[in-house]
Order: C-alpha cells, then structure tokens, then sequence
C-alpha cells in the first residue's frame, strides 16, 4: 500500500484492507523473513538463543556475556598478533557522576546499558550514537549502600529489564525505552534496592536484592518477563520453621542481610541458577547474631522453574568482615567433572562439584591472616583473633576483599581463571548499633591499615585444577576492574588510572593500552558488527569501544 | 512573577534556616549516636576518633580548613567539597547516604572531640618561620603562600588538616607516612610522594620524587624541580622507593624547640 492509499483509507475514501492480510504478512515475514535476511530479527531474544548463545559470538546477551559466567568471547579477529594496533572507535558520554560498573549488552548491532542513578540507554553499537534514553523518576530519600550505581540489563523477547535504586524492577521496550511495566518488589525506605544486572531465564527475570547493610533479609526474585508477575522468591535468610533458621540468634533473623547483589548463572542442563549471596547483618559485629548464620555468604544452587533450594555451600561462617560471596560463579566442564568456582571476596579460590555443592578444594590467591585450618570438609576456618574487637586490629584482606563484585573471567583455550585481586588489610573496630529501620546497620568501621601499605592491585591467573597462581601483573595500585578473554589469545582489562589494557592470555604481558582518562569499575565485553570485533568498557562516566584500525 | 521570586526567596530563607542550626548542639546522647555515624560514615577516611590520618584531614582541630561553623560543616557533609577527595553524602563508595538527624548528630560528635588550642602557641612562630626559610631548610622543598619550593608538598594550609602530633611525626620520621599529592576524582587512593630513580635509554639518571604514576607513564619532578614525563618501557631502569625523599630530621638537626616554633609558624600561616 502507498502511503497515498494508506491517508485515502483513514480519510474515509477508500474501504479499509481487510485486517486479516497484515498479520499473515507479518506472520509470513517472521517464518521467513529471518531465513531471508539469514541474521536474528531485531529485537527477538528467546531463551533458546541465550542457552545457545556461543553460536552467535557477535552478541553479548547476558551480564558475564553467556550463562555459565565465563566472560568470554568466541571473537578472535583482535588476537595477540594484531592487538598492538588496536584503536578508540567511539565514546559514549553518560553524563552520570560516579562509578560506572554497567557491562553493556550488544544485541544485533544495538548496545545497551545503564548508568548511575537509574539510567537506561540504547546506542548504535557501531558508532556509539543514542536510539533511546530513559532514566528512571528516582525519590530523594533513597539510600543505596554503596553508590548509586547499576550494573547492568538482562534482555528477552523485544525487553530489556532493570532494577533500580528504589527496589522497583521495569520492563522497557528493547526499541524505544518505553516502560512496559514498572512493578515495586521491595520497600526502598527500609534500605532495600536493586544495583544488580538481572539474569533471564526462560521466560522469567532474576534478580537479587541489594541493603546487606541496612539489615534488610534478602531475597532473590523471579518474574514473569511479560507480565512482571512474581513467579516465586526464595529469602535467603530462613523464616521459623524452614531449615537453617536455627542458624540465627533470637530474632537477628528478621535483620539478618545475605542480599544478593550480583549476578548469578544458570546450567540448562539441570535447569539449576547458581546466585550467590552477602555478607550477615549487621556486617562487622557478630554479637548478637550468634551461629552460622545461613545462607550468607554461600552459593545457592536454586530449581529455575521454582525457586526451591538444591544445594547451598557457604564460604565465610557467621562472617564479621563484610566478606559478601557475592562473586560471579563460573561454571566450568573438565574431564566430565560439572565444576563451579569462585574467587572469593575472602581471599580464597573455591571450586565445588556444582551437582551437589560439595567442596573439592579452596586455596588462597591473596594476602589473608584471618584463617590457618580448614574444617572436615576443606572449609577455611575462622581464626578466633579475626574478630573485630572494639579498639580495632588489622586482618587481611580487608572489607573491600580480595576480590569484589567486579566480575572474572575463565578462558577454556588456556584453561585458567583470571581474576583481579588486591592485597590490603584493614583494621576492624566494632560499634554496638541498634538497628533502626531505613539506617545504616553495619555494627562497625573499617580503614585502610597504614601498617600494611602499600596496597598491591593485580590481576591473577589461576589454575582451577591446583588453584595454583600461574601468572600475575601487578598495577600501580588496586583496581575495580573485571576481566574479559577472548579467542583471540587475550584477556582484557582496566587499572585505577584509567587505562585499558591488552594482555596476552598465555604470559599476561601487555600487549596494548589506552588512556581513557577515568578509573574502571565494570567489565569489559566483546561484540561483532559486519564482520568487526569491537571490545568496549565502562570508565569514568562514558563508554568506550575498541577495535583494529579498518 | 514578582510573587513567585518572593516565595522562592523565602523558601530559600527557609531551606537556609532549617540547616543553619545544630538542634544537638551539645546533646550528649546526640554526640554518642553521632560517635557510631561517624564510625560507619567518615573514618574510614578520617580515622577512629576522627583524628585522621586514613585518608582526609585530622577533624579534633578546632581549626578547619573548609568550615568555620556548624551550618558550614553541615553544607560540606552534605554536598562534598569539590576539588577533594571528601565526596556528597551518599556518594562515596562505601558509606551510606545519611539523614539531616545523623549529619547533625556526627557535628554534635566531631564538636564533643575537638581539642581546644593552646591558649598559647608552644613555639615562637617568628622564628620558626626563620627557620623555615633559613637553617631548617624546609623551603628549599616546601612552600607556604607562594614562597619556597615545589619538590614537597605545599604546606599552605596543612595546619588545617594535620595536628601538632602529626606534624611533628611527619619532620621527625617523613616515611611513616608518605604526603599525598594528587587526588583525581574516580581514583581510590590519592598518588603518593614516593621516591623514584630512573635512568633514561641514553643512561642520564633521574631521581625526584612521583607527581603521578600508572602502568605505563610516571611524571617525575627532580629535586631540581624539573618535571619529567617518562614512559616505563623507554628507560633503562626504573626504582621506586617508600622512603621519603625528605630527610630524616632528628634532635641532632633540629631540636625540639626549633620543631616547635617550624609548628607554630605553620598553624599561623594556615590562619590566613
């Protein structure tokens, strides 16, 4: 039809076109318009594609870029070879102040990301230009702990979805930033909110809550990604009668904290989510709260059509030095054994049997006073003396941990786990605090210790088989930044400084820097667009996209 | 539109009145709840008891840097102080944002530890500043209003933020603790004045101390204040050391009197 036609018909001077000829035009094309063009319709992100999403390495469809949290890419046109020449494609100005820790999602030729305070946005991946902002009505009395920072989106079907720093969950049109719907999982005045990117699975959108530090008792929620309806929540803090609630002291239960603020991954093979979980509340006073305090800093092996509990593991005990677990789980197959490891905030790199959560080993990969014995199961320990007490003492690591949020990444080809690290130790002063609803409950102050300067910033690569230290490069001093590698032989990363760098996977030597004059606080991504491998990064308050010179 | 400029104006007025006093002032309970905000909030910067030294000024001085009153301090709790490293409520790393009630209660806190000054100076700031600029060879490094040297830091407005104790500590053992120099505004932890030895590809050494450092670049001013912009992998050598390019001054270079009138011409130079 011509437009002239179409006028003619609202103006009343031609009949109208019987309505059934569009939808069986618009069923036809999507049969077989996509065989057609032989690319993904825009837009369509069905869960088959993101199980199966190593098939199209162009795309980066989830935070860690896949389900199994590996942050790698299939992309090998950047390599070692070539790495050298590499240079900036574009920049993408947020005009968001703070850490920016999203890790942008590319999605057939499309990027989308967040910002601080709520923002959403859609860019041509291939020159970094605005299709669509949004930014979410924030109230002026929120109180996020740490920031007021987002990590990042989940996308399926033609969604993308958010959490925001008001503890609302929104579904916004993948096209055109519209709010398809808004729904309110928590209370924000009570100290709960959303940083955490979400994971989709299925038809549902998972997402753990963040406020370990107001005392809230954490959840981690599914949604129906259509409707918003809530398909199940699991408190990873047990109520009277559940198991595990005997872990908790009195009714330290109802403030007990295990948020859950950082993505976790999914097997499809046993439809399981691995979401891992913070510190107990009040984070830095244990009185109070006496026993293990579950499920805290553990690993939650969760049914995704339910949300019932498979298996837990915790790493930190009934923990006083805000050591949340909260560190992407990797899911890595080797010599038929279905493994999931984590480098944990607490100075140990664990990995367990990810069909029954048992322990097979953990080893330290940073500095650490705070354990010397293991329990019957290979557990670490707590020494008695690591308790902060009121004067303060030093124990490493310290609260910001050897690791934190900032996610790691697993490289098949080399068969190692690279991971940032830092050595600092903090002294640990506890404060009685009572808890009062919508205030700061962490029990406690930490600092840097002077005694143990410097502080040391690397980037590790570990070997899951012997959690053996194969390789590191030191930083100039610590950094936020996570880590990518790729097919290309190399593993990206950025510094405090505001760099970032190439390396080369089998030597971590750099191979290539760039000045982006901000410190990173997010992980890179790889994506593809006509053939073209980009790498991109959060620093300071923009975007940054990186590719050879053609 | 008049009507509308005087209703702003007064609501203005009003926002201004509603911070300008503390309704804790002296509360002793207020001053305890503010001991445990200001544990959580600010001494992770500023130290247990707020004595500093972690990373932001010593706040027992009656004497600030940035406040003159408790409306003042509340304003810079509340919106930071640009050009620092002390950041808006709510938006540093890792406190949490606080109410107008806790930024009250920690003043009312911070108010309950501040040491009042001697009635007297200790020292004879007259000639501490002789001292300075003369015998005591402080200005050939530092610099005060202008004057002195550019290979330390400039100590200005140091009485502001560092105690007596601290600056004498910084004279007698200057690698304790190393001075910051530059904060940039996403970066952790400020740069600090460590000691570098390089030796460039045609051999020529340089030593100074560090104004910035990554990976790959360090820029370097020598201790004839000539800045140095090297790039790591162009040099032969390249040292970096924690002990403090400043001389260790014990009693046998500078007595204790002689530190003590170097201290009292500091704090009155702050004044300014």
């Amino acid at each position: 039809m011509t437009r002239e036609q179409f006028y003619r018909q609202v103006r009343g001077e031609l009949p109208r076109t019987s309505p059934r000829k569009a939808p069986s035009f618009v069923l036809f094309f999507f049969l077989f318009g996509c065989v057609l063009l032989a690319r993904p319709c825009f837009g369509q992100v069905t869960f088959d594609r993101l199980v199966n999403s190593a098939k199209e390495p162009q795309n980066w469809m989830t935070y860690s870029g896949d389900y199994s949290g590996k942050r790698w890419s299939g992309l090998d046109q950047i390599n070692a070879g070539n790495a050298h020449s590499m240079v900036a494609k574009w920049v993408y100005q947020t005009g968001a102040t703070g850490k920016l820790e999203t890790t942008p999602l590319v999605v057939d030729g499309i990027m989308y990301a967040t910002a601080q305070d709520d923002r959403a946005f859609a860019l041509d991946a291939r020159s970094g230009r605005p299709i669509w902002m949004y930014q979410h009505q924030l109230p002026g009395d929120i109180r996020p702990c740490c920031g007021r920072v987002n990590r990042g989106l989940a996308i399926l079907g033609d969604k993308v979805f958010m959490g925001t720093l008001d503890a609302h969950v929104i579904a916004l049109d993948a096209k055109t930033g519209n709010v398809i719907w808004d729904l309110i999982a928590a209370d924000y005045r009570t100290g709960h909110s959303f940083t955490v990117a979400p994971l989709a699975v299925k038809n549902l959108i998972v997402i753990g809550v963040s406020g370990g530090e107001y005392g809230v008792r954490g959840f981690i929620d599914a949604y129906d990604a259509d409707t918003g309806a809530r398909k199940w929540r699991f408190y990873t803090v047990p109520g009277p009668g559940e198991p595990g609630h005997e872990t908790w002291e009195g009714d330290s239960w109802k403030v007990g904290g295990a948020p859950a603020w950082n993505t976790g991954t999914y097997d499809p093979a046993s439809n399981q989510i691995f979401w891992p979980t913070g510190n107990p509340s009040p984070s830095n006073r244990g009185a109070g709260r006496a026993g293990d305090n579950l499920y805290s800093n553990s690993l939650l092996a969760l049914d995704a059509d339910t949300g019932k509990l498979k298996w837990y593991f915790q790493f930190t005990k009934h923990d006083e030095h805000d050591w949340d677990a909260t560190q992407v789980p990797v899911l890595i197959d080797a010599d038929e054994k279905h493994l999931v490891a984590q480098a944990n905030r607490n100075g140990f790199f664990y990995v367990l049997d990810r069909t029954n959560g048992k322990l097979i080993s953990a080893t330290a990969y940073g500095k650490q006073t705070w354990s010397d014995s293991k329990d019957g199961d290979g557990r670490p320990v707590a020494k008695k003396e690591a308790s902060p007490t009121l004067e303060g003492h030093t124990v490493c690591p310290g609260a910001l941990g050897t690791t934190n949020y900032l996610p790691p990444t697993y490289d098949s080809q080399t068969g190692l786990f690279y991971v940032t690290s830092r050595d600092q130790c903090d002294i640990f002063s506890t404060a009685p605090q009572p808890y009062e609803a919508g205030h700061a409950f962490y029990g406690s102050a930490y600092f840097p210790s002077e005694e143990a300067k410097p502080y040391l910033g690397f980037l590790k690569a570990i070997d899951p088989a012997t959690g053996e230290i194969k390789m590191k490069f030191q930083h100039t001093s610590p950094t936020w930044s996570g880590v990518l590698s790729t097919a290309g032989g190399l593993v990206f990363s950025g510094d405090a400084e505001g760099n970032f760098i190439a390396f080369d996977a089998k030597s971590l030597k750099p191979l290539w820097h760039f000045q982006m004059g901000g410190a990173v606080y997010a992980g890179p991504m790889a994506y593809a667009i006509d053939g073209k491998e980009y790498v991109a990064i959060a620093a300071g308050s923009a975007i940054y996209t990186f590719g050879l010179p053609y | 539109m008049r009507l509308l400029a005087a209703v702003c104006s007064l609501a203005v007025a009003f926002i201004g009145e509603a911070h300008s006093q503390n309704p804790y002032a002296g509360n002793v309970k207020a001053a305890k709840a503010g001991e445990y905000e200001f544990r959580i909030n600010c001494a992770l910067c500023h130290g247990l008891g707020a004595h500093g030294g972690g990373r932001g000024p010593d706040l027992t001085r009656a004497q600030k840097k940035h406040t003159h009153n408790d409306a003042e301090m509340f304003q810079v709790i509340s919106n930071g102080i640009p050009g620092t490293a002390m950041p808006a409520n709510g938006t540093n790393g890792q406190g949490v944002g606080m109410t107008d009630e806790e930024i009250w209660q920690i003043i009312t806190y911070i108010r309950s530890q501040e040491v009042k000054a001697a009635a007297k100076p200790l020292g004879d700031p007259r000639r501490g500043k002789t001292l300075f600029y003369g015998d005591a060879n402080c200005s050939l490094c530092h610099m005060i209003n202008g004057r002195g040297g550019r290979v330390g830091p400039d100590l200005s407005a140091v009485s502001g933020s560092r105690t007596r104790e601290a600056l004498i500590d910084s004279v007698r053992n200057p690698s304790r603790r190393l001075a910051w120099g530059l904060t940039e505004s996403t970066k952790e932890f400020p740069q600090e004045y460590e000691t570098v030895t390089a030796v460039t590809a045609e051999g020529k050494e340089i030593k100074g101390v560090t104004l910035n450092e990554d990976s790959f670049t360090v820029q370097v001013m020598d201790t004839n204040e000539n800045l140095h912009l090297l790039e790591k992998d162009k040099l032969r050598s390249f040292q970096k050391s924690r002990e403090s390019a400043m001389p260790k001054y014990g009693t046998d270079l500078l007595s204790d009197k002689d530190l003590e009138d170097i201290v009292a011409f500091l704090a009155g130079a702050g004044a300014k």
